[in-house]
């Protein structure tokens, strides 16, 4: 079997990558060992949201020339990088995944714990704000369901108030959600979202809300709206006379599950084969160096042959990277793992601080090709959360760096086969 | 920690992604879901029995939930497998009569035309919906009085020793039963391409035996079926099936839940599709197709064809067919899952699950429907109004036969 390219991961990085080759005629393969972190999406996308010591930064493409050398924005330069954002929004609108932001500046997205968090894109149902002041002086109506244990309106509430946002805290008691809240399972926001996607339950939730609401700006609500369709949401906001903000729930994340899915059918659309639950494994080289093929643990003997593979398998939690008590590995290719050799400095010991382990990654050239021996595999791209060289839970930088690798990616690959062409 | 350890479960980490895909949870809340009634409940049942729940027979077994498990969790095999040791219900009739599809089967056949009738008709499926629980908006599927085995041997086997090399062919129930066409498709194919056929001393695959709780039975069937297979595979045959399920279950199955050892064989149980795909895409075989036959097809993957991850190969190869117009359906279960559908408590569930799915048929309006498994086609057809196909069935049609043969160095008999 022969590709174009094939895609390890079925992500963020590793998505976007390949919509893009297929839309320009690559014939792609992704193969996707389980589902990814799309599906604990807080509803936007960081780009930078504070440098590694853990400056906040306003402005993340002015900040990048302060990242060390090897950070992957670094290795693409401001300029691209630039472009990229600036094509990043019309690219997920075509794939039906409006975003909104401030242009070159980071937004705030009002977090479950009633705290502002920089990002760069939210989805459009997420609250998303130019300054952390919008909701300053604003009285909020805090609206959760009963037996849903995913939602915590009192912390919620709590955070407000250091915010100058008085709240008020409501259960809402809907019938349609008895079976669930009876059943032996758990009520998590997918079940509920499921169920509250009828017209009647979601219109039974407007009824009631419109009915608690005594004056107050603001309605906030946990996010278990808008599983097949966002319109929903919007449905409900205009049922209800006060500004309604969908607030993010314990995992899974309703929006992220759409937003994967939309990217999903967009490369399938595209022309691309994506084989889901399949783990890639026992890659064969060529001579040069180079990858030949690559096997499936689903499709076996046949080798997978392509001229380029794009490697975005994610971090520790995807086992894009593993660990073991003496160091990391990449499972698959093997490539360079930079860590710290000394098992003593992996850690901080405050849960809180900036952990070393989440900087691990596979190491790459300048064009984001895998390092093996120190060598660079000249048709093995990394992308995404596996790539050494940034602390994406400390920056907030993992979509970005996932978006961006990928377009560079992508673009690399573009170029490489136009001048095999010439 | 080894994938077939017996603390496996501990690799959950608990991230709830199983939950979103399990067709179940989404219309039965008496499922307690796979994370908790398999890795959650998991490490309780092994402190006491007494944790053990019986809801966790609304499982489908359908194994969306380890396709999706970012951490390699074999969610279903822990659920099927706690059912095997802690479930001490006794199947009743109605579960034995289900389930022993090959019995059932042999028994029926001689009677087949007075047997189809009886048990369509609406007074008797209404005794069999209040007596037996077997539910009455339910036809089954209809017996032949000529099974695949006896076509075979008259029309088939007297000529495929002429064959330079032979694929042994496990036909399945519904092949031997139901759908003797599948057989008779799968051997012109292979005929016409040169290759022969020859058949096994096969037993049922076991799914419905394991599905109904007769786990003795099932395991008899693996091992018998294992050892034929190895007697097969010694002799150079790959074994090839046509239903999906009975592939997955002898490949996954045998060694997953029911502990049978099949490793010596696992690698030779194939599908038709991922075969002969692997025989084009190597080069060996050459298909030629019919400029004349035109079809709108629709894709169903089959849950355990999700499972296996070989619809690649069917699409490919239905793709290669130049006038066939393949639209592959969105990835959702039908809900029949083998005979959990023909029960009268599951009946409700199990339409409410494959909805979405018939809407969607409904909507494209194809020429046909096309999926791997006969119960997704029995509830397909029963749901929609639309004809269902095996892949071989309709590849064995677009196929130019005497062309092929002519590439191939192959012969059917007309």
């Amino acid at each position: 079997m022969r590709f174009d390219t094939v895609l390890i991961g079925g992500g963020l990085s590793s998505l976007v990558c390949g919509i893009l080759l297929q839309r320009e005629g690559k014939k792609c393969l992704m193969i996707s060992a389980g589902q990814n972190a799309l599906h604990f999406s807080s509803g936007a996308f960081g780009l930078l949201g504070c440098m590694p010591d853990g400056t906040p930064v306003d402005a993340p493409f002015e900040a990048f020339s302060a990242l060390a050398p090897s950070h992957p924005y670094r290795k693409i330069g401001r300029t691209l990088c630039e472009s990229y954002a600036d094509a990043a929004v019309p690219f997920f609108a075509s794939c039906g995944i409006p975003l909104q932001g401030f242009g070159r500046r980071n937004g705030f997205r009002l977090t479950a714990s009633g705290s502002f968090k920089r990002a760069w894109l939210a989805f459009q149902d997420v609250p998303f704000f130019s300054s952390d002041d919008a909701l300053d002086g604003k009285r909020a109506l805090i609206v959760t369901l009963d037996g849903f244990l995913d939602f915590y309106p009192e912390m919620l509430s709590d955070g407000l108030r250091r915010r100058g946002v008085e709240s008020r805290c409501v259960s809402v008691h809907l019938s349609c959600l008895d079976a669930l809240r009876g059943g032996p399972g758990e009520m998590r926001s997918v079940g509920i979202a499921r169920i509250l996607n009828r017209e009647t339950n979601w219109k039974q939730f407007g009824r009631e809300v419109r009915a608690l609401l005594d004056g107050e700006d603001l309605v906030i609500v946990p996010e278990v709206f808008g599983l097949e369709d966002r319109i929903v949401n919007e449905w409900i906001a205009e049922m209800i006379p006060a500004q309604v903000l969908y607030v993010g729930t314990m995992p899974p994340s309703v929006s992220g599950i759409r937003v994967q899915r939309l990217l999903k059918n967009a490369f399938i659309q595209a022309g691309g084969t994506f084989l889901m639950g399949d783990t890639a494994c026992d890659p064969e080289w060529a001579p040069d160096g180079t990858v030949r093929c690559i096997h499936t643990a689903n499709l076996g003997a046949p080798g997978i042959e392509a001229d380029s593979f794009v490697y975005a398998g994610g971090h520790l939690f995807g086992r894009g990277i593993e660990s073991h008590p003496d160091g990391f590995s990449d499972p698959v290719f093997g490539l360079d793992v930079v860590c710290d050799a000394d098992r003593a400095s992996w850690v901080e010991r405050g849960f809180f601080q900036a952990q070393p382990y989440m900087g691990y990654g596979i190491g790459t050239d300048e064009r984001f090709r895998g390092l093996k021996d120190g060598r660079t595999v000249e048709n093995l791209y990394v992308a995404g959360a596996q790539l050494a060289g940034c602390n994406s839970l400390q920056e907030g930088s993992g979509a970005g760096v996932a978006v961006m690798s990928a377009m560079h990616i992508a673009a690399d690959i573009l170029k490489r086969t136009e001048n095999v062409g010439e | 920690m080894s994938e077939n350890s017996i603390n496996h479960f501990e690799q959950c980490i608990k991230c709830t992604v199983c939950t979103a895909y399990c067709p179940v949870l989404g219309v039965n809340p008496a499922f307690p879901g796979p994370k908790q009634a398999g890795p959650d409940g998991e490490r309780l049942r092994l402190k006491d029995k007494f944790y053990y729940d019986p809801s966790l027979k609304y499982c489908l077994n359908c194994k969306r939930c380890e396709v999706s498990c970012p951490s390699g969790v074999k969610i279903a095999d822990i659920i099927q497998s706690a059912r095997r040791r802690f479930n001490d219900d006794t199947p009743d009739l109605r579960d034995r009569v289900l389930a022993n599809t090959d019995f059932m089967g042999k028994m029926a056949r001689p009677f087949a035309p007075l047997v189809n009738k009886v048990v369509s008709l609406r007074p008797v499926k209404k005794v069999m919906d209040v007596m037996m629980d077997i539910e009455q908006e339910r036809t089954f599927p209809k017996y032949r009085s000529k099974g695949f085995d006896a076509i075979f041997r008259s029309d088939f086997a007297p000529y495929q020793n002429r064959f330079p090399r032979h694929v042994a062919f496990f036909r399945g129930c519904s092949t031997e039963f139901q759908h003797p066409e599948t057989g008779i498709a799968f051997v012109r194919l292979m005929n016409a391409v040169g290759i022969g056929v020859r058949l096994l001393d096969e037993k049922c695959c076991g799914v419905a035996l394991m599905a109904n709780g007769l786990w003795h039975h099932a395991e008899k069937n693996a091992r018998h079926n294992v050892k034929v297979f190895s007697e097969a595979v010694a002799g150079g045959l790959p074994v090839v099936a046509v239903s999906s399920t009975c592939a997955f279950t002898m490949r996954d199955e045998y060694p997953g839940v029911l502990e049978v050892d099949n490793a010596s064989v696992r690698e030779s149980i194939t599908l038709a599709e991922k075969f002969l795909f692997e025989q084009v895409d190597s080069g060996r075989v050459k298909l030629v197709f019919r400029k004349d036959y035109a079809s709108r097809i629709a894709y169903h993957i089959p849950c355990h064809m999700e499972k296996l991850g070989w619809s690649i190969f069917t699409k490919e190869l239905l793709q290669m067919a130049p006038s066939i117009s393949l639209k592959v359906l969105d990835s959702n279960c039908c809900g029949m899952a083998g005979t959990y559908g023909f029960k009268k408590e599951n009946y409700p569930y199990s339409q409410a699950i494959g909805r979405p799915l018939f809407e969607q048929i409904k909507s494209l309006s194809p020429d046909v429907v096309c999926c791997e498994c006969e119960t997704c086609k029995w509830q397909i057809e029963a749901s929609t109004g639309y004809t269902v196909l095996n892949p071989v069935v309709i590849l064995a049609e677009a196929l130019d036969i005497e062309a092929t043969c002519a590439a191939n160095g192959g012969f059917v008999k007309a």
